[in-house]
Order: structure tokens, then C-alpha cells, then sequence
């Protein structure tokens, strides 16, 4: 009985294992067709793009095809390389090149290369024919970018014509803002109170757009404080937004009619990093007591340490930028806060300047622009017209 | 001409990046590489610049004795002393290990973390103040608040409720201002650029 038993287990643990340990023919896979090589759209003319019609087993027949090789040949009947794998399903490959020649991966402008697919199956694979002959080229033009061009071109048209419009006498309506408004106010304090006023450029650089506007404001402001007599103090996180700080501030003296009351050592370098320059700053502050801070331009982690400590100093406080996460805190710490575009439009409010209301003006029409543009996309897509939302459609 | 020179290099650069952008060709990504490489040597440069105007007002304020004099002192002594230690001959300052990394590892960034620290107490003081229901918008914005902080908490069969309303407020009101914000940046750039590459800005380069 047991030596029956024996054998019933014996016989298929046998059986299993031949099936196992004997080699297995796998179905070779079918390869795919119509390769078709041509330069890459839009680039610096360093790569070119495949594309194949897929195998017959990818995802039908023997559905066994996982992956496709891409390589690549300066002849037809030259030595192929693999230049990359794409998986099963898909059907393009960018072959993307370097455009130094030391580089392992340079891919030369205007030389002729030739392209294979392999469709793979675990261990085994079958090979295309080789693709037709193409050669990489930089383009003139990024047909992606379309978009972005026209907005930029429909925006000049905006601000040109209110530019014109302004120089000519016609009077723009401007709705006011409360954190321009104050400025004067602020700077009256100072004066009374006989204390210095503090700006704060942030911390951006000088190729910063936010901290060009700061640059703008502060020279308005600069004027302001000569024509009060009161001092102004801005200390700087850039070496390169120190120098020019200095010289939109000497430029607002000299404006004022009093540039033997400026003191270059008033605008000046605090250090490049972060925290040093949080703790440089707040003790001016409480050591100084300003009777005004101007927080405006780019601001990070710093911005409550800089805006509370002004509150702890008793200063009123008027601040700006366009880094949405501190504008929270910004609005809780200080009395007054443009947000985002109005830190640009602020330069404008202070000057008053015809040229600079005309792109003010503009900006209004570009958001009116925007607003319909919103409205026509949520139709759209609602309505499921995809040529208006393609209009839209940025390709970087 | 001390601002027609630095008008035509503006708005000839400005423009040239401004067209670059739309032309993806070789030549102009290297120009544009170039003109980057530039603007950090002229950063490179102007870092004399701030470490005169650094000495320069310390000294000033020691000498003169203003208030506080003491901490220009100490800055003086410890931009001095860092120098000094990163010049020590046959160390590689930058190297782990070395008295320049030491002193920057145990002095500097236990001092940095200690400044960002504080704002935690501050962001409670901030939210206090601003958190105060005074007004509709102020009583708005606390209910928002609450909802949102609540979200992460296990609040049993309220929990679900609480999850969806915070997952509205984020994703409908806060998402449809941040979009709104985004929008208008973005003109303000716009027309910043614009004022800078046509020359009606042009108050940062100073006055002859």
C-alpha cells in the first residue's frame, strides 16, 4: 500500500519536472513596419525622431511583444547601435543627441542616419526593415511656443496704444490702492517721528522682475524721503541689487532737488544668505525702531521673521510681492500688502506718469482679455471643442 | 551717455532673449548660455562690491560708536577670521573636515536653524492676529482655517464631512484666487519687461 502511494507522488513530481528543465520553443514575434526617421520638431537640430507601425503581436496575435529597440546606423548596411527602448504600445522614439562634439552621445546637424526597430519578446526578437535616410536640423521657429507669441504681441498692442493714448492728454482711470495711498502717510510719520524709514528689497536678484518693480517704487520713494528730509535705510541681500539700489536711490535725491543729503552708506550689502541676513535686518529694526517698512519684491521663509519683528518695533508696515505662499503672511503681519500684479502696477500709482498709467491700463485690458478667454475655454471643453482649446495649447 | 550705454545694452539683450525664446537654433541656446555665464561673472564681481560696502559701514559704525557697535565688531572679527581660516595654507576649506566646514557646520548652521525656528512662535502670533473674528471676511477666514487644519485630525464620522469641505475649499475658492494671482503676475511681468525693453523704466540705472 505504501509503496503504491510512493509511486502515485513520485510520478508526477518526475512528470513536472521534465516540463520544466526542457527547453521551450517561444513564437518569435512579427516586426514592426513603415519605420519612418525625420528630424525632431522644434529643437536645436540635434535629434531625430522615429516612428513605426506596430508589430502584429503588440497587444494582438501573440501578444508577446514587451518592449521595441531603437537603433541606429550611419549606412544601411552598417554597424547598428541601440539607442534606446521604448515599451510595448508605443510608437515614438525621440533620439535626442548632443550638440558637444567630446560628448559619448553627440548627435551631428545635417548627416544622413539610419534607423532600425527591434520588437522584443523576453530573449528573442525580430528586426524591422531599415528606415529611410534623415538628418537632424535646427529649427527657426518653435511652432509650440505660438501661443506665447501672439498673447506678447496682443499685449504690446495694448500697452502701445495706451502709451500713445496717455502721451496724447487723454486721462485714464485708475482705481486706487490702499497700500499706495499709504505711502505718503508713512513717510509723514517718519518725518514727525524723526526715524528712519527701512526698504527691503527681498531677497531676488537683480534679474528678478519682482525686484526690478522694487527698484521703481523704491526710487519714488527715495525722492519722497529727500523732499521730507528723513532717512532712508535699505539694506541688501545681492551685492549686484546693492549697487543698483544705490543709484535709483541717489537718482531720487538728485529728483527731489537734494542729493548733498544722500548717504551711499545707507543703502548697503547685509550678506548672501538667508537667515544671517533675517537676523542682520530685524536687529537694525529693533535697534532703530523705523517708523515705516517697505517689504517689497521677493520674499521666501523670511518674510514673517522680517514682518513680525517690524510689528514687535512698533513701524507701520507696507509690503509686497508675487510669491503667493507669503502673501498669508504678509496680509496677518503688516498693515498693508499688494498683491502680486499690483506690486508692478505700484511704481506707476506713485509716479503718476502718463506712459506708465498707459500700461497700467493695459494690464486691465489684458485681464479683461483673459476673462473672456476663460469663459470661451470653459465653453469649449464643455461643449467639447477641441480646435479653440488647441489655439491655447503651449508645446515647450 | 553714462545711461544711452547701459539703455542700448539693456534693451539689446532684452530683446535678443525675448527672440531666443521663440527660436529653438543652436547658435542662439549657445548665445544664450553665454549671456548667463556673464551674468555670474558680473555677480563674481560685484560680491567685492558688497564686502567693501560691508567693511565700510561696520568700520564706520565701530568707529563712530553708534548703538550697538559691538555687533559691527563682531562681524568685522568674524568675516576677518572666516577668511582667514579659508586661506590656511595646505587645507582644502571646502572638504569635510577642514576648520572652515567645521566652523560653518557647528557655529553657522546650528545659528540659521535657530533663526528659522523662531518662526514657529511667530506664525502662532501672526495667526492670532489675523485669525481674530472681527469682521465677516476675518470670521470667514478662521471657519476656512479650522476646516482645513481639522482635515488631517480623526474626527470619527465627521471626518468624511470635514475631508470633502476642506477638499472644496482647496480646490475650488483657494485654487480659483491662486489662478486669478498667477494671471496677473504674469501681465505684470509683462508689462514690467515691456516698460524696461522700451526704456520708459529706467529709474534703477540711476541718473547723469
Amino acid at each position: 500500500m505504501k509503496k503504491t502511494k510512493f509511486i502515485i507522488l513520485i510520478i508526477p513530481l518526475i512528470l513536472i519536472f521534465f516540463n520544466l528543465s526542457s527547453p521551450q520553443e517561444k513564437p518569435v514575434p512579427l516586426p514592426p513596419t513603415e519605420i519612418k526617421a525625420f528630424d525632431s520638431p522644434n529643437d536645436n537640430g540635434h535629434s531625430i525622431s522615429v516612428t513605426w507601425k506596430l508589430s502584429p503581436d503588440d497587444g494582438a496575435g501573440k501578444n508577446n511583444v514587451v518592449a521595441y529597440e531603437i537603433l541606429r546606423a550611419e549606412s544601411p548596411e552598417g554597424e547598428f547601435e541601440v539607442r534606446g527602448m521604448v515599451p510595448s504600445g508605443e510608437n515614438l522614439f525621440d533620439d535626442k543627441g548632443s550638440r558637444e562634439k567630446e560628448d559619448k552621445n553627440y548627435l551631428p546637424s545635417h548627416k544622413n542616419y539610419y534607423y532600425k526597430i527591434r520588437a522584443k519578446a523576453d530573449n528573442i526578437f525580430s528586426e524591422s526593415e531599415v528606415s529611410n535616410p534623415a538628418f537632424a536640423y535646427g529649427q527657426w521657429y518653435h511652432t509650440g511656443k505660438t501661443p506665447v507669441l501672439a498673447g506678447v504681441i496682443i499685449f504690446s498692442i495694448f500697452a502701445l496704444t495706451f502709451i500713445t493714448l496717455a502721451r496724447k492728454g487723454k486721462k485714464l482711470y485708475i482705481r486706487p490702492l490702499p497700500g499706495i495711498e499709504a505711502v505718503d502717510e508713512a513717510v509723514g510719520r517718519a518725518t514727525e517721528m524723526g526715524k528712519p524709514i527701512l526698504y527691503v528689497l527681498g531677497l531676488g536678484t537683480a534679474s528678478d522682475i519682482a525686484t526690478i518693480a522694487s527698484f521703481t517704487i523704491l526710487n519714488r520713494i527715495a525722492k519722497i524721503t529727500a523732499e521730507h528730509r528723513t532717512t532712508i535705510l535699505v539694506p541688501c541681500y545681492d551685492s549686484v541689487v546693492m549697487a543698483a539700489a544705490q543709484e535709483t536711490v541717489r537718482a531720487g535725491y538728485l529728483e527731489a532737488g537734494r542729493p548733498d543729503i544722500y548717504k551711499e552708506e545707507n543703502v548697503f550689502f547685509v550678506t548672501s544668505m538667508q537667515f544671517a541676513y533675517v537676523a542682520g535686518v530685524n536687529g537694525l529694526m529693533l535697534r532703530e525702531k523705523p517708523a515705516t517698512n517697505f517689504y517689497l519684491g521677493k520674499f521666501y521663509a523670511e518674510s514673517l521673521l522680517l514682518a513680525e519683528t517690524g510689528s514687535i518695533a512698533g513701524s507701520i508696515q507696507i509690503s509686497g510681492t508675487d510669491e503667493i505662499a507669503q502673501i498669508p503672511f504678509f496680509i496677518a503681519a503688516t498693515d498693508y500688502t499688494l498683491i502680486g500684479e499690483e506690486l508692478y502696477a505700484a511704481s506707476a500709482y506713485l509716479g503718476k506718469e502718463p506712459v506708465l498709467l498707459g500700461t497700467l491700463k493695459a494690464q486691465d485690458w489684458g485681464k479683461a482679455v483673459v476673462i473672456i478667454c476663460l469663459i470661451l475655454g470653459a465653453l469649449a471643453a464643455s461643449f467639447h471643442f477641441q480646435f479653440f482649446l488647441n489655439l491655447f495649447r503651449v508645446q515647450l | 551717455m553714462r545711461r544711452t550705454l547701459p539703455f542700448a545694452l539693456v534693451t539689446g539683450v532684452g530683446f535678443f532673449m525675448l527672440v531666443q525664446y521663440f527660436i529653438p537654433k543652436e547658435e542662439f541656446e549657445i548665445a544664450y548660455e553665454w549671456i548667463l555665464d556673464w551674468t555670474i561673472v558680473i555677480g563674481c564681481f560685484a560680491m567685492l562690491l558688497g564686502l567693501w560696502s560691508l567693511t565700510r559701514v561696520n568700520i564706520s559704525k565701530v568707529q563712530r560708536k553708534t548703538p550697538g557697535w559691538g555687533y559691527s565688531l563682531i562681524a568685522i572679527a568674524g568675516m576677518v577670521f572666516m577668511l582667514l581660516v579659508g586661506f590656511i595654507p595646505g587645507q582644502k576649506s571646502l572638504e569635510r573636515g577642514s576648520i572652515f566646514m567645521l566652523l560653518f557646520e557647528y557655529i553657522y548652521i546650528p545659528i540659521q536653524a535657530t533663526m528659522f525656528s523662531l518662526l514657529a512662535f511667530y506664525v502662532a502670533s501672526a495667526a492670532y492676529r489675523a485669525f481674530r473674528a472681527r469682521t465677516i471676511l476675518a470670521t470667514i477666514l478662521l471657519l476656512s482655517a479650522i476646516i482645513i487644519m481639522l482635515r488631517l485630525v480623526p474626527l470619527g464620522p465627521l471626518s468624511e464631512i470635514n475631508q470633502w469641505l476642506a477638499n472644496f475649499i482647496l480646490t475650488v475658492p483657494n485654487m480659483a484666487a491662486k489662478r486669478a494671482f498667477w494671471i496677473g503676475v504674469g501681465l505684470g511681468v509683462t508689462a514690467t519687461s515691456l516698460k524696461i525693453l522700451l526704456g520708459i523704466e529706467r529709474t534703477y540705472m540711476g541718473r547723469d
